[in-house]
């Protein structure tokens, strides 16, 4: 039996900062993780997945990242989104040092 | 130092114009991803986890100060004002966007600086003992071998598309602080019987996800014949090496599946066959590059500075004991600067902070700088009377870190702190367990102690040959740390040995604790080192330590 299909995110990096971003229900991008479109729908996240994929001049390494619905929006299941949406751990550089 | 010839220079100049050009078309839609990734990545550019990172080549470790101060320049100009020093001798840029790399390469031009095959299935930067032309017990300087390595392996047409990265290690001394025995191709530069030059050649080391200590193919190469061997056992690899699957790809696995006779046998025949090829171009070459590394004039001058300040100055002495080394020239002495300030990230080093020490290495130094793989920065040539000086400046700038080779000096990749390949963090388990000694104040009790943190399976941070090796994973969605013992990076390599089950990152810098507690009640007495203790003792102290006497515990891995 196939896995269940859990909530996810599009999210790639930014192709001229390199940042990290994700699709919003606007198709825009955006840095801000709870502003992402959460895709509760496996035939819906695929194709998202390709359409992102396609938008080559704006963003490189498309995938869909798992999420967990919380107060503020979606919110990264694993460690390595956590590290994502915030930055480095040994400075205050990255998203994390950005006003909201 | 070498210097670039007219032939460097507009060859780098016209790499930079390439790709300012190549980066212009992705930026504009006429490059795919696809297509600009391998190009990038031929000039030391990657994506990472946050942003890009411009790695660059510091060849041999050798750097000036004007070099180091443009350094320091590019990051502040273009990056966020500091840079990591990695353990293959290059520094990183972290924050670089993508249209300002052109002009991060041009300004590394300006000081005959590159980030060419720093990256990409290519011969990498060439890296040798951050010691070279300074250290009491050497043969010979390894730095112009690495510089004719350089230029015959830049660009080499045959050596382009290899089946993967192909790193090479030159050491000149006895005492190996190049980790030879871990590279795809280790050089250690020996003397027949007859006191001619020439190379013991160590092939199919490698640490990652299968460590393998280099074995060695040729006891001894005339010097003349470098080239031409060099040639011929990396066009063997290039044939034999597995391009179906890129864990199998390197040349430790080709060594290990046909056997070392088998290689040995392949590369002779195709020597025989290059080796005519070589006109003698090379060592006319080569005679050239050694002129530009002759030694500076050391001066002769009186130490009593020196003695002054080490007989009354309790902090000076304490830096001088662990810092320092013994340099061939009389009244002269190797200053090893740490860049592992307790609770630092291990190998960072701020714009001013790159320019103190240019300062210093112009005014003291000969102007020269060294960038050791244990990711410190080294004055090779200094006078001991000048040393207060030196460690009065060093100390006004966070710089005068007494823990050279102990246990807070530790080695550790950026860690999925910044790396997209990473399975676990690195950079907080260094801070954490340096921090922790720091306050435990037992750094100098326990002397020598190799800790070595690498956050995936890549093993940057050189794990294998740890004395204490630890290595990040992700075991189902959360960050554990493999310990493992033993480890060796000299020229007494070995790979160290799994204590038993990871540890969480909340456990790991008590695991520590527990293992250097073990050592110091094991250890026969103070002079007898960590590695030593382990060798004459074996695993089992430190697994009981570790997970108590329960056996079924050990086995539940």
């Amino acid at each position: 039996m196939p896995a269940k299909f859990t909530p996810k995110v599009v999210t790639a990096n930014a192709l001229l900062e390199g940042d990290v971003v994700y699709l919003t229900a606007a198709d825009t991008w955006s840095r801000h993780l709870t502003e992402a479109d959460v895709l509760t729908d496996e035939a819906d996240a695929q194709i998202r997945l390709i359409d992102a994929s396609a938008r080559v001049n704006e963003v490189v390494g498309v995938y869909l990242a798992d999420v967990a619905s919380g107060q503020d929006g979606p919110k990264p299941t694993h460690f390595r989104e956590a590290f994502r949406m915030r930055g480095p751990s040994n400075y205050l550089h990255g998203k994390q040092s950005e006003a909201y | 130092m070498y210097r670039y010839s007219d032939f460097d220079a507009a060859f780098v100049a016209e790499r930079n114009a390439q790709f300012r050009a190549q980066v212009e078309r992705r930026v504009d839609g006429s490059l795919t991803e696809d297509e600009f990734k391998p190009l990038r990545l031929m000039n030391g550019l990657y994506l990472q986890l946050h942003a890009y990172m411009l790695r660059v080549a510091i060849p041999y470790g050798t750097l000036n100060s004007a070099q180091m101060r443009q350094l320091a320049y590019i990051a502040e100009r273009w990056d966020k004002g500091y840079g990591h020093f990695t353990t293959r001798q290059n520094i990183q840029f972290n924050w670089p966007t993508l249209r300002d790399v052109p002009d991060m390469l041009d300004a590394l031009a300006e000081v005959q600086m590159h980030a060419i095959q720093t990256s990409g299935n290519t011969i990498r930067n060439v890296t040798a003992d951050h010691f070279a032309g300074a250290a009491a017990d050497e043969i010979a300087d390894p730095r112009p071998v690495a510089e004719l390595i350089r230029q015959w392996s830049t660009d080499h047409p045959e050596f382009q598309f290899l089946p993967r990265k192909f790193k090479i290690a030159v050491t000149g001394s006895p005492n190996d602080r190049a980790v030879t025995k871990a590279h795809d191709i280790g050089l250690r530069m020996v003397r027949n019987d007859v006191g001619e030059p020439g190379f013991e050649v160590i092939v199919g080391g490698g640490l990652g996800r299968t460590p393998m200590i280099g074995k060695v193919v040729r006891d001894f190469l005339p010097e003349a014949d470098l080239l031409p061997y060099l040639e011929a056992v990396v066009s063997v690899w290039n044939l034999l090496g597995r391009r179906d699957n890129k864990y199998k790809s390197r040349i430790k696995i080709t060594v290990h599946e046909h056997g070392l006779d088998d290689i040995r046998a392949r590369v002779e025949e195709r020597f025989a066959l290059l080796r005519a090829a070589f006109t003698g171009v090379d060592q006319q070459l080569f005679a050239q590059i050694k002129s530009d590394f002759e030694p500076p004039a050391f001066k002769d001058r009186d130490v009593a500075p020196f003695d002054q300040a080490y007989a009354n100055d309790p902090v000076f002495r304490s830096w001088a004991d662990t810092n320092l080394s013994a340099h061939r020239a009389p009244g002269h002495a190797i200053a090893q600067i740490s860049l592992k300030a307790h609770g630092a990230t291990p190998g960072d080093a701020t714009a001013d902070q790159m320019r103190v020490m240019a300062d210093l290495a112009e005014r003291y130094g000969y102007d020269e700088l060294r960038i050791s793989h244990e990711q410190n920065v080294v004055l090779p040539h200094v006078h001991k009377a000048d040393l207060p000086a030196i460690h009065a400046a060093l100390k006004a700038a966070g710089l005068a870190t007494a823990n050279i080779g102990k246990i807070s000096d530790i080695i550790a990749c950026p860690g999925m702190d910044y790396c997209a390949l990473a399975t676990a963090r690195s950079i907080p388990i260094a801070q954490e367990i340096a921090t922790r000694f720091d306050q435990l104040k037992l750094e100098h009790e326990v002397g020598d102690l190799k800790i070595k943190i690498s956050g995936c399976i890549n093993a940057c941070g050189h794990h294998h040959v740890g004395h204490i090796g630890i290595l990040g994973l992700d075991r189902a969605g959360v960050e554990n740390y493999q310990i493992t013992l033993g480890g060796d990076h000299t020229e007494t390599a070995a790979i160290g040995q799994r204590t038993g089950p990871g540890f969480s990152a909340d456990e790991i810098v008590p695991a520590i604790e527990r293992i250097v507690d073990t050592y110091l009640s094991e250890r026969d007495s103070a002079d007898e080192a960590f590695i030593d203790t382990f060798r004459r003792v074996g695993m089992t102290p430190f697994k009981t330590a570790l997970y108590g006497e329960s056996d079924k515990k050990q086995k539940a891995a």
